[in-house]
């Protein structure tokens, strides 16, 4: 009853082709940065901020790069965590060395520096595809964040090696405390998602799928697969470069290339099949599902340990977060392998008729 | 130059150990074209297992081998059931994320069951130098790594003979070749699967024993097993003598970079840019970036099959 398109009438071209055809969307859009922008920033506790929603915010981001690469265009790659290294590496050298660099410059240069590592290791994928491109990938992960911790100059001679990351201020605003870091992150976290939503309706957007779909055919009908896959291997390591940058500067604070590992790579795999794969709304599903689970877990297992007065054998929590990680995987890849993003479209489906179903 | 060759066979020797995990991936790549990431996570399960079964109930050598033995068949044949199954016909890179799930599984479960702690695995070999070529060349080579080289030698001639000489190796390929077309000329695909995921489980054992006894089982043990991909990559993922020259490839490569090539990569950035590094730990990379050359200029592997692209 309230959510339909009917009586909506689309007069003009720009009308057809918006983000959101359906006006409850845009109100619901509309609310939701509200609750984003205003409500949070007041309501939430810095727990909430630093623990949960900024990295959920920049994990979000990183999905969202993946997911370009690998929903839209159809190239799996094991190296996104690498291309977070490259980022913040790159976004602390240009701030340090380039004197008075605006801070959203410096993490913008971070991104374009991404972007260059990234279309250099997604050559191969010209050649090569599917789990062969994987391993291709596997070799960024394994060499770049060696490469940044051995070569001194990235960071900055460091004797302990590890480097703090400037303080965040634009204009003579310094963004201190969790809530205003929150925001700044969510910003840019909101602008990158939009163009990303943009960019995938786009030409080029059509592109990377059809190459996904099938990239012969792809050829066949014209499309630069080339230009495709390249550009979206530099957009994909972009967002990865950015997320990566803001890990280190909004998040913990320091730019440390080898926390950004393998390990970390999977997760936000994870977070693209989870979510849903091929889909903006699902990336930011994702992210949140997978952030989210190892507290519910956390704070599960011990509410049930002391309930039962049981006394847990340490790494128990950790070794259950491997198995629900593996076994959701397998279940949505399986049982629903759009994702959660899917179930999303289910419901809108399912309340397009409510109250009133056949 | 001694030196140089007690690098190069102790390099070719860890090689076959990689080779060793390796011909697992290729068993179940030529049999159900899964490209299965869990191989290393079933290596490090089957491994716990075994020193759990020993640890824990005090079982000799061979029965805590058949039961890790049985422990293993029953992970390929539930497999099989819960993960293969209702993934038939999906394309290549589902399953591959699939097994990718499967292996952070394993590894959870392994690691709950038995504990987190790094075991000491002795299998009775002595990781030492044999005396009469230590007197007459002076140039270690380790008894053990001879050993697992002549394990690995028997695996790759019993499964040769098994894929090529036997009705169900024969099935095996078929299957590999096309699902539908195995379906529609009657071989049973289920029971194929079942199998080759139980040879799977008793290779990974087998590679399992040896990388426990040789640096103890623990977690880490998965990350030796990431090494198969390059050995793959070079070496081909149909081919069991692909992965055996790859290995050999792969292990020889990686300990001379180590040894020769770090530290003249180090002098070269000090004469061209005059900084000093210490690049050591090319190891961790260097497989991979040797794989990733390679592709590009052979993506099929030195004996791998051709593909060609079908619209």
């Amino acid at each position: 009853m309230l959510y339909r398109e009917a009586g909506q009438f689309k007069t003009t071209y720009a009308a057809d082709q918006q983000i959101f055809p359906i006006r409850q969307d845009r109100w619901a859009m509309v609310a939701l940065l509200a609750v984003a922008f205003v409500v949070v920033p007041l309501a939430a506790g810095d727990y909430w901020l630093t623990a949960i929603l900024i990295p959920f915010l920049i994990f979000a981001l990183a999905t969202i790069g993946l997911n370009i690469l690998t929903g839209y265009a159809g190239q799996l790659s094991l190296g996104s965590a690498a291309f977070m290294a490259v980022g913040a590496v790159a976004a602390y050298n240009f701030e340090l060395r380039v004197p008075g660099l605006p801070l959203l410059a410096g993490f913008l240069l971070g991104g374009l520096a991404a972007a260059l590592v990234g279309v250099a290791f997604g050559l191969p994928s010209l050649r090569i595809k599917g789990f062969y491109l994987a391993v291709a990938t596997l070799a960024a992960q394994f060499f770049i964040p060696w490469l940044l911790v051995k070569v001194g100059w990235f960071s900055n001679y460091s004797a302990s090696g590890v480097i703090s990351a400037q303080q965040m201020e634009i204009l003579g605003y310094a963004f201190d405390t969790p809530a205003k870091k929150y925001l700044l992150v969510l910003a840019i976290v909101a602008v990158l998602a939009l163009l990303a939503k943009n960019l995938v309706r786009s030409a080029v957007g059509r592109g990377w799928m059809a190459v996904r779909d099938m990239d012969v055919a792809a050829e066949v009908i014209g499309i630069p697969i080339v230009k495709a896959k390249l550009t979206a291997f530099a957009v994909s390591s972009f967002y990865c470069g950015v997320a990566g940058a803001l890990y280190a500067y909004a998040y913990v604070g320091t730019v440390q290339p080898e926390d950004l590992n393998l390990d970390l790579s999977f997760r936000i795999l994870f977070m693209v099949i989870i979510g849903g794969v091929g889909s903006i709304l699902g990336s930011f599903l994702g992210a949140a599902f997978i952030t989210l689970l190892p507290i519910f877990l956390e704070v599960g297992l011990n509410g049930l340990a002391q309930a039962l007065s049981l006394e847990l054998p340490p790494g128990t929590t950790s070794m259950l977060q491997l198995l629900a990680f593996g076994g959701l995987i397998i279940f949505f890849l399986i049982v629903e392998p759009q994702g959660l993003a899917r179930l999303w479209q289910i419901t809108k489906e399912k309340l397009r008729l409510w109250p009133f179903p056949h | 130059m001694s030196f140089f060759f007690e690098v190069l066979i102790g390099g070719l020797l860890a090689g076959v150990m990689y080779s060793l995990v390796a011909l697992g991936f290729v068993l179940i790549y030529k049999a159900s074209g899964v490209f299965n990431f869990a191989q290393g996570a079933m290596v490090f399960f089957a491994a716990l297992t075994f020193v759990g079964l020993q640890e824990r109930f005090g079982l000799p050598f061979w029965a805590a081998f058949v039961l890790a033995l049985s422990v293993m068949v029953l992970v390929g044949i539930a497999t099989e059931r819960i993960v293969l199954r209702p993934l038939v016909n999906q394309p290549q890179i589902s399953l591959f994320m699939a097994t990718i799930g499967l292996a952070f599984f394993i590894e959870g479960l392994a690691q709950l069951i038995w504990g987190t702690e790094v075991r000491p695995l002795d299998l009775g070999l002595k990781d030492e130098p044999i005396e009469s070529v230590l007197e007459r060349l002076n140039m270690v080579i380790s008894k053990f790594d001879l050993t697992a080289a002549a394990v690995a030698g028997v695996l790759v001639a019993v499964l040769a003979v098994f894929f090529n000489k036997t009705r169900i190796g024969r099935a095996l390929r078929a299957v590999a070749d096309d699902h539908q077309g195995a379906l529609a000329v009657g071989i049973p695909l289920k029971q194929i699967w079942a199998i080759v995921w139980s040879a799977a489980g008793f290779v990974a054992l087998v590679a399992g024993l040896m990388w426990g006894a040789r640096n103890g089982v623990q977690f880490a043990l998965t990350f030796v097993a990431l090494k198969a991909l390059p050995v793959l990559i070079l070496g081909g993922f149909e081919s069991i003598a692909g992965a055996i020259v790859g290995g050999l490839i792969i292990g020889a490569a990686e300990k001379l970079a180590e040894i020769f090539l770090a530290p003249k990569l180090g002098e070269w950035c000090q004469a061209l840019f005059d900084v000093s590094l210490n690049l050591s730990g090319i190891e961790g990379w260097f497989a991979y970036v040797m794989a990733l050359l390679f592709l590009l200029v052979r993506p099929e592997g030195l004996f791998g099959e051709k593909h060609i692209d079908r619209v």
